[in-house]
């Protein structure tokens, strides 16, 4: 089945033309067709649009602008919009010979969530059980390379959303540092956190997909001017000296003894292969989650306020009252998550309480990527879990907000430090649900962190586990 | 009670750049409804700005030309609001670290010299433009995002000259570094006015107005002299002057209450994310400086110092950049060290000649070389006279042609010479015995009717200065 | 920290957000119980600490005064609501 392999694999038959491009968009429309209904990773199916037959297809989160295909954050408020233009990274890809699969992924309503249970659309459902999350906000990215539903698929992640749902759904994701891929075209959650990037079924595909799509863009002021290496130029597996450290404030509590019993072999492991593994320290990481969510949900409230209906998407059809038409639109348009988060950004933002919040957010931040300068002038990279839990239930977190918000609790950090990290599938619980390993690594760094993942990888056979749908 | 006004005004310059000021999109005044936007001045999701760098260098040029310091380190800030021509719903302002700050304008009044301070002059992006129908408004983006520049004052202004003299001066400034139109008509120059009044010699500020919608240097004046009136009235009847914004109704020559938006506004500043600080260094600010070209008041100066012009001619002729550079040529051209001649022929027949088809002077095609020309035929060389010499002008205007082709031409040369008039002269005095006896009674009169019957003889080409000096000779000897 | 409901009403209308009644009682909970948490903040010693708004060191990013081309007007208009003329058709704005 051309759809279970993959995207260097696909890449070779095609260059042996032992495959065509047909044969595979035709197996991948057969197995989206078979197992989507159950696993809804992907959204608007009613709509099917033209497969692009020019190149091998990556399937696209919902809120990356793709030129004449709708892209709508998988909220109501965006119903309809149909980018003028192509974020940057689709530009590169489609440079590249890859084609952009027609449908896009599901993800929770403009990536507010852990759990893509906000969609507007409905949740996504992890392929490995199909009563759990699959995690988010790119679930659907997450669950369709899971489900040999795409041969591999972008994300964003602002405080782990392409991390997290790689962990619960057993795939590789990586949130590159920040700067490292041009945010222009990705609809923007929280500007100085978000990053776009590859999930995978394995560590070359990540490498192979990282290649394409990072670089310096122009468009992006905050992008970058730092050389792109050919990142699969990483994969030695020899790990032999790497110094490697282990943050003991992520084990002190929080984390589920199976998740943390799994990791901690996991760590065995790398030692096994010749890395020197000692205890470090992140004595602010108890203030990440706190610190995210105003710096998050501050850059979001203002982010979000353009969407009022003037120039497209939802409109409320009042048009003769100014103020109401706007508050209608978006009290119609937004979600409960987004609500929440625009009303919390906004307060924090908001005269009388911008010092005490944001402003204290912001240095409490420096203190946190201070906490990474120490570790990383000493160490190579940092291991770590993904998520405190594997995938939760369906329901099981979403009545709680504080609580899904605090199961961020191992990625939130790295996009405050603007570091990149990886999650690669280390064990499956005794309830068959995957468990994800984190590798963390200074800024620019994403060579180590795949010279370690692959290291790791080919030393275990997770990697070749697929869920049975 | 006496009071005196108290005025700070807040004027944006549209600055001249080919681009707006976060995206490559052209700049281009009446262009085709939303025909000059991009994902980026259009707010749509996922754009980002990128900060156009002439318009960075234009902000430095202003702000050193207006005595400010530049800040070495200076960064964006998002301003919200919600209004439908504001696309994303914020504006990219500066808030706490602008470009600029803490400068000044010398002014002229009444024959003193003045000093308005400047609080800061800092970098924004334009809006939409609304046109509003009784149900809905219909709204063009072409004008959203061009780069502008705030300068505000202290409230320093006291009277509604002052503050027109500070407008023009702003403008005057800004225009001969090229940095924009300054066009009220065309919104590329905006005033906005806070005024207050408070009793004479007093120290603390009453409560202020804010006027809007004064579309004119007209409009200003005349708006700050209505609302000093009217809050003068108020107070003098023990009324309260409330903060309130206030718009301009030309049409009514009133001010007239706007309501209100929205509620006491909480701008959520906070700094842009999308854009990363800039750091201005003393080099940089150096080089600018360096560049600078020289301003209205030293060239004003330097007119005054070099060719002794009087300052009011002075202040006439450099009151814009490029009729300052025409008029210094004409002052090379014109070999005499008194200048005086060229200037008046400046000031006066060539401006009105200009006016008149709506051009500055040097607007006219007429070369410095050939108006020296012209000057010196009339003033040094009387081949015609002052009246004749207009005439030319306006010929040499229409044409394009030198004074000498046009004289030659039409054959206006004045008869100067004794000689020549002679004959004329003789058979004048013959003709008219009666003057001549009215001339030698003591009637001067009777002069100039002889003059003026030497002037009819000979087609009016005859010299008048010199066919007096002639009659009056030959009179007193007969 | 308890929210009171004129600041979830001030807030949500300074975000141009309509809430229902039952969203208004159970936003101002999360949102006090969210507070709350993030009050922990008040313990970390932020003395000679410098604000990141940036994390990366960038500085200066310009861009060259060039035109490029614009999007057509249709393209503009494309995803609009109502349009008329090439104008978008907006609420009445009143000045």
């Amino acid at each position: 089945m051309l759809n279970k392999l993959t995207a260097y694999e696909l890449l070779e038959k095609l260059k042996k033309k032992e495959a065509s491009v047909n044969n595979i968009t035709t197996a991948l429309s057969a197995r989206i067709k078979e197992t989507d209904p159950k696993v809804c990773a992907y959204v608007r199916l009613d709509q099917p649009g033209q497969i692009n037959q020019c190149g091998l297809p990556i399937s696209i989160k919902d809120n990356i602008c793709t030129e004449g295909l709708n892209t709508e954050c998988c909220s109501k408020i965006l119903a309809g919009f149909k980018p003028p233009y192509d974020a940057t990274v689709i530009k590169k890809l489609k440079s590249a010979g890859i084609s952009i699969w027609p449908n896009k992924l599901n993800m929770d309503e403009f990536a507010f969530g852990s759990s893509t249970e906000n969609s507007c659309f409905g949740p996504t459902r992890n392929p490995w059980n199909l009563d759990c999350v699959p995690g988010g906000s790119s679930g659907g990215s997450a669950a369709a390379v899971a489900a040999d539903e795409a041969v591999w698929a972008l994300g964003s992640d602002t405080g782990g959303s392409i991390r997290q749902p790689a962990a619960f759904c057993g795939v590789v994701g990586l949130k590159p540092t920040y700067g490292r891929v041009s945010r222009y075209g990705l609809i923007a959650f929280a500007s100085s956190l978000d990053q776009i990037g590859p999930l995978t079924k394995d560590v070359r595909d990540n490498a192979l997909l990282m290649s394409i799509i990072s670089g310096h863009d122009e468009k992006d002021s905050t992008s970058a001017d730092v050389a792109v290496p050919d990142y699969t130029q990483s994969l030695s597996g020899d790990i032999k000296g790497l110094k490697i450290g282990v943050p003991k404030e992520y084990f002190i509590e929080g984390i589920e003894p199976e998740t943390r019993k799994i990791i901690e072999e996991a760590i065995n492991k790398l030692k096994g292969l010749g890395a020197q593994v000692a205890p470090v320290s992140l004595p602010n990481s108890q203030y990440a989650v706190p610190v995210y969510y105003i710096i998050a949900t501050a850059e979001a409230s203002s982010n979000l306020a353009r969407f009022d209906g003037d120039q497209y998407g939802l409109r409320k059809a009042n048009i003769q009252n100014l103020i109401e038409s706007y508050k209608q639109t978006r009290g119609e348009g937004f979600g409960q998550e987004a609500k929440r988060r625009i009303l919390l950004g906004t307060f924090a933002l908001s005269h009388g309480y911008y010092d005490a919040y944001y402003l204290r957010a912001l240095k409490v931040r420096t203190l946190i990527k201070q906490d990474f300068d120490r570790v990383f002038s000493e160490f190579d990279c940092i291991v770590a879990p993904t998520s405190p839990t594997p995938a939760f239930n369906i329901g099981e977190k979403s009545a709680d907000p504080l609580s899904m918000y605090l199961s961020d609790i191992y990625t939130i950090s790295v996009n405050l430090a603007g570091i990149p990290a990886i999650s690669l599938p280390c064990g499956l619980t005794k309830s068959g649900l995957p468990v994800g390993l984190q590798i963390l690594a200074k800024p620019f760094a994403e060579e180590t962190i795949f010279r370690a993942s692959y290291a790791y990888e080919q030393s275990t056979e997770w990697h070749k586990i697929k869920p049975k749908l | 009670m006496e009071y005196e006004a108290v005025i700070g005004l807040e004027v944006h310059v549209q600055l001249k750049t080919q681009t707006k000021a976060f995206c490559n999109c052209r700049i281009e005044f009446g262009s085709p409804v939303n025909s000059l936007t991009c994902p980026v001045c259009l707010g749509l999701p996922g754009s980002l700005p990128v900060l156009n760098k002439t318009a960075l260098d234009y902000a430095i040029k202003v702000g050193l030309a207006l005595n400010c310091s530049v800040q070495e380190f200076t960064k964006f800030d998002r301003k919200h609001y919600y209004y439908p021509d504001l696309s994303k719903n914020y504006q990219i302002s500066q808030y706490d670290l602008p470009v600029c700050k803490d400068g000044f304008l010398d002014i002229q009044v009444e024959g003193q010299t003045k000093r308005i301070r400047i609080k800061r002059a800092h970098l924004e992006e334009d809006a939409g433009k609304l046109i509003h129908e009784p149900d809905k408004s219909l709204l063009d983006l072409n004008r959203t995002g061009i780069p502008l520049l705030e300068i505000v004052s202290e409230p320093d202004i006291h009277s509604p000259q002052e503050a027109h003299e500070y407008l023009s001066d702003l403008k005057m400034i800004v225009e001969y570094l090229e940095a924009s139109d300054c066009d009220m008509e065309k919104g590329t120059l905006r005033c906005d006015a806070n005024i207050s009044l408070r009793p004479k010699g007093a120290e603390e500020l009453g409560t202020k107005t804010e006027l809007k919608n004064m579309n004119s240097f007209k409009g200003v004046k005349d708006a700050l002299v209505y609302e000093i009136q009217r809050q003068n009235n108020l107070l003098e009847n023990g009324g309260k002057i409330i903060q309130q914004t206030l718009l301009w109704d030309p049409k009514e020559s009133k001010t007239v209450v706007m309501r209100t938006k929205e509620e006491a506004k909480d701008y959520r500043y906070f700094p842009e994310p999308d854009l990363p600080p800039f750091i201005i260094s003393q080099e940089k600010i150096s080089q600018v400086k360096s560049s600078l070209p020289e301003l209205p008041k030293e060239k004003l100066q330097r007119f005054v110092k070099e060719y002794g012009l009087l300052e009011y001619d002075a202040g006439i002729l450099v009151s814009n950049k490029e009729k300052a550079d025409y008029s210094e040529k004409c002052f090379c051209a014109w070999t005499d060290k008194n200048k005086k001649p060229v200037v008046n022929w400046l000031i006066g027949p060539l401006a009105s000649i200009a006016s008149s088809s709506n051009l500055e002077i040097q607007q006219t095609g007429v070369t410095a070389k050939n108006l020296a020309e012209l000057v010196d035929l009339v003033e040094n060389k009387n081949l015609v006279s002052h009246l004749t010499g207009k005439s030319v002008l306006e010929e040499m205007v229409a044409s394009q042609k030198t004074a000498q082709e046009i004289i030659q031409e039409k054959n206006l040369a004045q008869i100067s010479d004794e000689g020549a008039l002679a004959k004329e002269i003789e058979a004048v005095v013959k003709g008219n015995a009666k003057s001549v006896e009215d001339f030698k009674a003591g009637k001067a009169n009777a002069l100039m009717f002889l003059v003026g019957q030497v002037m009819k003889r000979t087609g009016g080409k005859a010299n008048p200065k010199v066919v007096q000096e002639i009659l009056k000779r030959r009179l007193s000897n007969a | 920290m308890a929210i009171s409901r004129e600041t979830i009403e001030y807030v949500a209308n300074l975000s141009r957000i309509q809430l229902g009644e039952d969203e208004l009682k159970k936003f101002s909970d999360q949102l006090a119980a969210i507070l709350d948490f993030i009050d922990k903040l008040k313990n970390a010693d932020i003395s000679n600490v410098s604000p990141t708004s940036h994390i990366l060191p960038l500085s200066n990013i310009l861009r060259e005064d060039a035109p490029k081309e614009s999007l057509s007007a249709s393209q503009a208009l494309a995803n609009a609501p109502q349009e008329r003329n090439n104008f978008y058709i907006v609420p009445k704005a009143i000045e």
